[in-house]
Protein backbone atom coordinates (compact mmCIF):
# COMPACT_ATOMS: atom_id res chain seq x y z
CA UNK A 1 0.00 0.00 0.00
CA UNK A 2 1.35 3.38 -0.93
CA UNK A 3 0.34 6.71 0.49
CA UNK A 4 1.80 10.19 0.34
CA UNK A 5 3.87 9.75 3.45
CA UNK A 6 5.24 6.29 2.78
CA UNK A 7 4.26 2.73 2.09
CA UNK A 8 3.08 -0.20 4.17
CA UNK A 9 3.64 -3.84 3.46
CA UNK A 10 1.12 -6.31 4.85
CA UNK A 11 2.26 -9.91 5.17
CA UNK A 12 1.31 -12.97 7.11
CA UNK A 13 3.58 -13.72 10.05
CA UNK A 14 4.34 -17.12 8.59
CA UNK A 15 5.45 -15.63 5.31
CA UNK A 16 7.57 -13.08 7.12
CA UNK A 17 9.25 -15.77 9.16
CA UNK A 18 9.81 -17.95 6.11
CA UNK A 19 11.19 -15.03 4.16
CA UNK A 20 13.62 -14.28 6.97
CA UNK A 21 14.67 -17.91 7.22
CA UNK A 22 15.14 -18.56 3.53
CA UNK A 23 17.08 -15.36 3.03
CA UNK A 24 19.71 -16.35 5.54
CA UNK A 25 20.38 -20.03 5.06
CA UNK A 26 23.56 -20.60 7.00
CA UNK A 27 25.29 -23.85 6.14
CA UNK A 28 27.78 -25.52 8.39
CA UNK A 29 31.32 -25.24 7.06
CA UNK A 30 31.68 -28.95 6.67
CA UNK A 31 33.23 -30.66 3.69
CA UNK A 32 34.24 -34.28 3.45
CA UNK A 33 35.73 -34.89 0.02
CA UNK A 34 36.22 -33.37 -3.43
CA UNK A 35 32.66 -31.97 -3.59
CA UNK A 36 33.74 -29.65 -0.81
CA UNK A 37 36.13 -27.99 -3.27
CA UNK A 38 33.15 -27.17 -5.48
CA UNK A 39 31.27 -26.00 -2.39
CA UNK A 40 34.13 -23.67 -1.51
CA UNK A 41 34.19 -22.52 -5.11
CA UNK A 42 30.53 -21.64 -5.02
CA UNK A 43 30.99 -19.75 -1.76
CA UNK A 44 33.96 -17.81 -3.10
CA UNK A 45 33.86 -14.67 -5.18
CA UNK A 46 33.12 -16.13 -8.63
CA UNK A 47 29.77 -17.69 -7.73
CA UNK A 48 29.27 -15.79 -4.49
CA UNK A 49 26.69 -17.75 -2.55
CA UNK A 50 26.66 -14.87 -0.09
CA UNK A 51 24.21 -13.02 -2.34
CA UNK A 52 21.62 -15.64 -1.36
CA UNK A 53 22.43 -15.10 2.29
CA UNK A 54 24.38 -18.35 2.40
CA UNK A 55 27.24 -17.85 4.75
CA UNK A 56 29.18 -20.73 6.30
CA UNK A 57 29.18 -21.01 10.07
CA UNK A 58 31.81 -22.77 12.12
CA UNK A 59 29.40 -24.40 14.55
CA UNK A 60 26.28 -26.53 14.15
CA UNK A 61 24.59 -24.42 16.83
CA UNK A 62 24.36 -21.49 14.43
CA UNK A 63 23.63 -23.29 11.20
CA UNK A 64 20.37 -24.02 9.42
CA UNK A 65 21.57 -26.39 6.74
CA UNK A 66 24.30 -28.98 6.50
CA UNK A 67 25.73 -29.63 3.04
CA UNK A 68 27.00 -33.19 2.88
CA UNK A 69 29.70 -32.56 0.30
CA UNK A 70 31.57 -35.78 -0.28
CA UNK A 71 31.95 -39.48 0.34
CA UNK A 72 30.30 -40.58 3.54
CA UNK A 73 32.40 -43.35 5.01
CA UNK A 74 31.14 -45.43 7.89
CA UNK A 75 33.68 -43.79 10.13
CA UNK A 76 32.40 -40.34 9.14
CA UNK A 77 28.72 -41.34 9.28
CA UNK A 78 28.78 -41.44 13.04
CA UNK A 79 30.16 -37.91 13.15
CA UNK A 80 27.69 -36.64 10.57
CA UNK A 81 24.84 -38.06 12.59
CA UNK A 82 26.12 -36.35 15.73
CA UNK A 83 26.65 -33.03 13.94
CA UNK A 84 23.16 -33.21 12.49
CA UNK A 85 21.72 -33.91 15.93
CA UNK A 86 23.56 -30.92 17.32
CA UNK A 87 21.98 -28.48 14.88
CA UNK A 88 18.97 -26.54 16.18
CA UNK A 89 15.60 -26.97 14.48
CA UNK A 90 14.48 -26.17 11.83
CA UNK A 91 17.37 -27.92 10.09
CA UNK A 92 17.87 -28.97 6.50
CA UNK A 93 20.21 -31.29 4.68
CA UNK A 94 21.56 -30.90 1.16
CA UNK A 95 23.15 -34.05 -0.17
CA UNK A 96 25.75 -32.86 -2.66
CA UNK A 97 27.18 -35.22 -5.23
CA UNK A 98 26.79 -38.86 -6.15
CA UNK A 99 28.73 -40.20 -3.18
CA UNK A 100 26.39 -38.79 -0.60
CA UNK A 101 23.32 -39.42 -2.78
CA UNK A 102 23.84 -43.14 -3.29
CA UNK A 103 27.47 -44.06 -2.73
CA UNK A 104 28.60 -42.83 -6.13
CA UNK A 105 31.58 -44.69 -7.57
CA UNK A 106 31.68 -46.80 -4.42
CA UNK A 107 28.13 -48.08 -4.82
CA UNK A 108 29.19 -51.66 -5.53
CA UNK A 109 32.59 -52.50 -4.10
CA UNK A 110 33.06 -49.72 -1.57
CA UNK A 111 33.06 -51.71 1.64
CA UNK A 112 33.74 -48.51 3.59
CA UNK A 113 31.12 -46.18 2.11
CA UNK A 114 27.58 -45.58 3.29
CA UNK A 115 25.35 -46.03 0.24
CA UNK A 116 23.70 -42.66 0.54
CA UNK A 117 23.65 -40.24 3.41
CA UNK A 118 19.85 -40.56 3.56
CA UNK A 119 20.39 -43.83 5.38
CA UNK A 120 21.55 -41.90 8.44
CA UNK A 121 19.91 -38.46 8.25
CA UNK A 122 16.84 -37.15 6.39
CA UNK A 123 17.84 -35.37 3.18
CA UNK A 124 15.86 -32.45 1.77
CA UNK A 125 17.63 -31.74 -1.50
CA UNK A 126 19.77 -34.05 -3.62
CA UNK A 127 22.29 -32.53 -6.04
CA UNK A 128 23.44 -34.79 -8.85
CA UNK A 129 26.94 -34.66 -10.27
CA UNK A 130 30.38 -36.00 -9.52
CA UNK A 131 31.19 -33.42 -8.36
CA UNK A 132 28.31 -31.02 -9.09
CA UNK A 133 29.15 -27.68 -10.61
CA UNK A 134 28.69 -24.63 -8.37
CA UNK A 135 25.62 -23.76 -10.42
CA UNK A 136 24.06 -27.04 -9.33
CA UNK A 137 24.67 -26.22 -5.67
CA UNK A 138 23.17 -22.79 -6.19
CA UNK A 139 20.19 -24.52 -7.77
CA UNK A 140 19.89 -26.70 -4.69
CA UNK A 141 19.90 -23.64 -2.45
CA UNK A 142 17.13 -22.12 -4.56
CA UNK A 143 15.13 -25.34 -4.38
CA UNK A 144 15.56 -25.40 -0.62
CA UNK A 145 14.34 -21.81 -0.47
CA UNK A 146 11.22 -22.85 -2.39
CA UNK A 147 10.71 -25.68 0.08
CA UNK A 148 11.03 -23.38 3.08
CA UNK A 149 8.58 -20.97 1.48
CA UNK A 150 5.87 -23.66 1.67
CA UNK A 151 6.46 -24.40 5.35
CA UNK A 152 4.68 -23.00 8.33
CA UNK A 153 6.77 -22.61 11.43
CA UNK A 154 3.91 -21.49 13.66
CA UNK A 155 1.52 -24.34 12.83
CA UNK A 156 4.03 -27.15 13.05
CA UNK B 1 10.87 24.09 18.66
CA UNK B 2 12.75 26.91 20.33
CA UNK B 3 12.56 25.37 23.79
CA UNK B 4 15.83 24.20 25.22
CA UNK B 5 16.01 20.47 25.29
CA UNK B 6 15.47 18.91 28.68
CA UNK B 7 17.77 16.10 27.73
CA UNK B 8 21.49 16.58 28.12
CA UNK B 9 23.80 14.96 25.60
CA UNK B 10 24.49 12.16 28.05
CA UNK B 11 20.74 11.69 28.43
CA UNK B 12 20.51 10.89 24.73
CA UNK B 13 23.28 8.32 25.09
CA UNK B 14 21.41 6.87 28.05
CA UNK B 15 18.27 6.51 25.93
CA UNK B 16 20.32 4.79 23.25
CA UNK B 17 21.68 2.38 25.83
CA UNK B 18 18.23 1.54 27.18
CA UNK B 19 16.77 1.10 23.71
CA UNK B 20 19.69 -1.11 22.69
CA UNK B 21 19.19 -3.40 25.66
CA UNK B 22 15.40 -3.46 25.14
CA UNK B 23 15.63 -4.31 21.45
CA UNK B 24 18.07 -7.15 22.10
CA UNK B 25 15.84 -8.50 24.86
CA UNK B 26 12.81 -8.19 22.59
CA UNK B 27 14.52 -10.13 19.81
CA UNK B 28 15.59 -12.83 22.26
CA UNK B 29 12.00 -13.04 23.43
CA UNK B 30 10.76 -13.33 19.85
CA UNK B 31 13.23 -16.11 19.18
CA UNK B 32 12.12 -17.95 22.29
CA UNK B 33 8.50 -17.56 21.20
CA UNK B 34 8.94 -18.81 17.64
CA UNK B 35 11.86 -21.24 17.68
CA UNK B 36 11.00 -24.93 17.96
CA UNK B 37 12.64 -26.62 20.89
CA UNK B 38 13.25 -30.33 21.13
CA UNK B 39 16.40 -30.94 23.09
CA UNK B 40 17.91 -34.37 23.37
CA UNK B 41 21.08 -35.54 25.12
CA UNK B 42 23.00 -35.68 21.84
CA UNK B 43 22.11 -32.09 21.05
CA UNK B 44 23.00 -30.83 24.49
CA UNK B 45 26.51 -32.28 24.53
CA UNK B 46 29.38 -29.95 23.86
CA UNK B 47 30.41 -29.51 20.22
CA UNK B 48 33.77 -31.02 19.43
CA UNK B 49 33.68 -31.14 15.62
CA UNK B 50 31.48 -34.21 15.66
CA UNK B 51 33.72 -36.24 17.93
CA UNK B 52 32.33 -37.71 21.08
CA UNK B 53 33.36 -35.39 23.88
CA UNK B 54 35.58 -37.09 26.42
CA UNK B 55 36.51 -35.72 29.79
CA UNK B 56 35.99 -32.28 31.15
CA UNK B 57 36.42 -29.15 29.07
CA UNK B 58 38.00 -27.38 32.05
CA UNK B 59 41.43 -28.80 31.42
CA UNK B 60 44.64 -27.24 32.68
CA UNK B 61 46.75 -25.39 30.17
CA UNK B 62 50.47 -25.10 30.47
CA UNK B 63 51.12 -21.73 32.08
CA UNK B 64 53.95 -21.12 29.62
CA UNK B 65 51.31 -20.30 27.00
CA UNK B 66 50.71 -17.14 29.00
CA UNK B 67 54.14 -15.70 28.21
CA UNK B 68 53.79 -16.58 24.54
CA UNK B 69 50.38 -14.92 24.44
CA UNK B 70 51.77 -11.80 26.09
CA UNK B 71 54.63 -11.52 23.61
CA UNK B 72 52.22 -12.07 20.75
CA UNK B 73 49.92 -9.36 22.08
CA UNK B 74 52.85 -6.95 22.28
CA UNK B 75 53.70 -7.28 18.61
CA UNK B 76 50.08 -7.51 17.57
CA UNK B 77 49.46 -4.10 19.10
CA UNK B 78 52.64 -2.83 17.50
CA UNK B 79 51.30 -3.80 14.10
CA UNK B 80 47.97 -2.15 14.87
CA UNK B 81 49.87 1.07 15.51
CA UNK B 82 52.17 0.80 12.51
CA UNK B 83 49.38 0.60 9.95
CA UNK B 84 47.74 3.97 10.74
CA UNK B 85 51.19 5.47 11.14
CA UNK B 86 52.16 4.29 7.67
CA UNK B 87 49.18 6.09 6.12
CA UNK B 88 50.04 9.50 7.59
CA UNK B 89 53.82 9.12 7.55
CA UNK B 90 54.44 10.15 3.96
CA UNK B 91 51.52 12.53 3.36
CA UNK B 92 52.68 15.38 1.21
CA UNK B 93 50.42 18.00 2.78
CA UNK B 94 51.72 17.23 6.24
CA UNK B 95 55.29 17.51 5.02
CA UNK B 96 54.40 20.81 3.36
CA UNK B 97 53.22 22.18 6.69
CA UNK B 98 56.37 21.15 8.52
CA UNK B 99 59.38 19.82 6.60
CA UNK B 100 60.57 17.96 9.68
CA UNK B 101 57.36 15.94 9.86
CA UNK B 102 58.68 12.92 7.97
CA UNK B 103 61.85 12.61 10.00
CA UNK B 104 60.03 13.24 13.26
CA UNK B 105 57.46 10.50 12.65
CA UNK B 106 60.08 8.08 11.35
CA UNK B 107 62.28 8.52 14.43
CA UNK B 108 59.27 8.27 16.71
CA UNK B 109 58.30 4.97 15.17
CA UNK B 110 61.85 3.67 15.49
CA UNK B 111 61.83 4.59 19.18
CA UNK B 112 58.52 2.81 19.61
CA UNK B 113 59.72 -0.33 17.85
CA UNK B 114 63.01 -0.11 19.73
CA UNK B 115 61.26 -0.21 23.09
CA UNK B 116 59.28 -3.25 22.01
CA UNK B 117 62.38 -4.91 20.60
CA UNK B 118 64.09 -4.32 23.93
CA UNK B 119 61.26 -6.26 25.53
CA UNK B 120 61.73 -9.06 23.00
CA UNK B 121 65.46 -9.22 23.72
CA UNK B 122 64.70 -9.38 27.42
CA UNK B 123 62.25 -12.25 26.95
CA UNK B 124 64.73 -14.03 24.72
CA UNK B 125 67.54 -13.61 27.22
CA UNK B 126 65.36 -14.93 30.02
CA UNK B 127 64.77 -18.06 27.94
CA UNK B 128 60.98 -17.69 27.86
CA UNK B 129 60.88 -18.27 24.11
CA UNK B 130 62.44 -21.72 24.49
CA UNK B 131 59.60 -24.15 24.59
CA UNK B 132 61.86 -27.02 25.57
CA UNK B 133 63.85 -26.01 28.60
CA UNK B 134 67.58 -26.66 28.27
CA UNK B 135 68.02 -27.89 31.87
CA UNK B 136 66.88 -31.43 32.34
CA UNK B 137 66.31 -33.17 35.62
CA UNK B 138 67.50 -36.73 35.33
CA UNK B 139 65.63 -38.91 37.78
CA UNK B 140 67.85 -40.46 40.45
CA UNK B 141 66.67 -43.57 42.24
CA UNK B 142 68.49 -45.39 45.02
CA UNK B 143 69.99 -48.68 43.90
CA UNK B 144 72.60 -51.06 45.27
CA UNK B 145 74.00 -51.70 41.81
CA UNK B 146 76.63 -49.08 40.99
CA UNK B 147 76.32 -47.36 37.61
CA UNK B 148 79.77 -48.63 36.71
CA UNK B 149 78.27 -52.13 36.54
CA UNK B 150 75.84 -51.00 33.82
CA UNK B 151 78.67 -49.32 31.95
CA UNK B 152 80.70 -52.52 32.09
CA UNK B 153 77.77 -54.50 30.62
CA UNK B 154 77.30 -51.98 27.85
CA UNK B 155 80.96 -52.13 26.94
CA UNK B 156 81.01 -55.91 26.75
CA UNK B 157 81.65 -57.35 23.31
CA UNK B 158 79.71 -60.48 22.58
CA UNK B 159 81.62 -63.37 21.11
CA UNK B 160 80.39 -64.80 17.85
CA UNK B 161 81.15 -68.09 16.16
CA UNK B 162 82.08 -68.24 12.52
CA UNK B 163 79.55 -70.17 10.48
CA UNK B 164 80.71 -73.57 9.25
CA UNK B 165 78.95 -76.69 8.05
CA UNK B 166 79.52 -78.38 11.39
CA UNK B 167 77.94 -75.80 13.72
CA UNK B 168 74.85 -74.94 11.60
CA UNK B 169 71.41 -75.24 13.25
CA UNK B 170 69.30 -77.60 11.09
CA UNK B 171 66.20 -76.00 9.51
CA UNK B 172 63.09 -78.18 10.11
CA UNK B 173 61.47 -79.61 6.99
CA UNK B 174 58.26 -77.59 6.46
CA UNK B 175 56.40 -80.30 4.52
CA UNK B 176 56.48 -82.51 7.61
CA UNK B 177 54.90 -79.82 9.77
CA UNK B 178 52.10 -79.00 7.29
CA UNK B 179 50.93 -82.13 5.46
CA UNK B 180 47.47 -80.86 4.22
CA UNK B 181 48.72 -78.13 1.91
CA UNK B 182 48.60 -80.09 -1.36
CA UNK B 183 44.93 -79.46 -2.31
CA UNK B 184 45.76 -77.28 -5.34
CA UNK B 185 43.38 -74.32 -4.67
CA UNK B 186 43.90 -71.24 -2.55
CA UNK B 187 42.39 -71.17 0.90
CA UNK B 188 40.44 -67.93 0.32
CA UNK B 189 38.75 -66.63 -2.80
CA UNK B 190 37.29 -63.11 -2.57
CA UNK B 191 33.67 -62.98 -3.65
CA UNK B 192 31.55 -59.97 -4.58
CA UNK B 193 27.88 -60.01 -4.02
CA UNK B 194 25.84 -59.39 -7.17
CA UNK B 195 24.00 -56.11 -6.74
CA UNK B 196 20.23 -56.45 -6.55
CA UNK B 197 18.87 -53.98 -9.01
Amino acid sequence: MKSDTGSIIVVKVDDLLNWARLSSLWPMSFGIACCAIEMMGSMASTYDLDRFGVFPRPSPRQSDVIIIAGTVTFKMAERIKRLYEQMPEPKYVISMGSCSNCGGPYWQHGYHVVKGVDRIIPVDIYVQGCPPRPEALIGAILELQKKIEQESLLNS
Amino acid sequence: MDETSQLSEFGKIFIYLIMGVLIVLFIFFLGKLVAPKNPNPEKLTSYECGEEPTGNSWIQFNSRFYVIALVFLLFDVELAFIFPWATVFSRQELINVDPNWGWLSLIEMFIFIGILLFGLVYVWKKGDLNWIRPQQNLPISPSKIPSSAYDAINKEVYQTKTLTINNMIPVPDKSLLNPTVSSGRPAFIPKFKKPTL
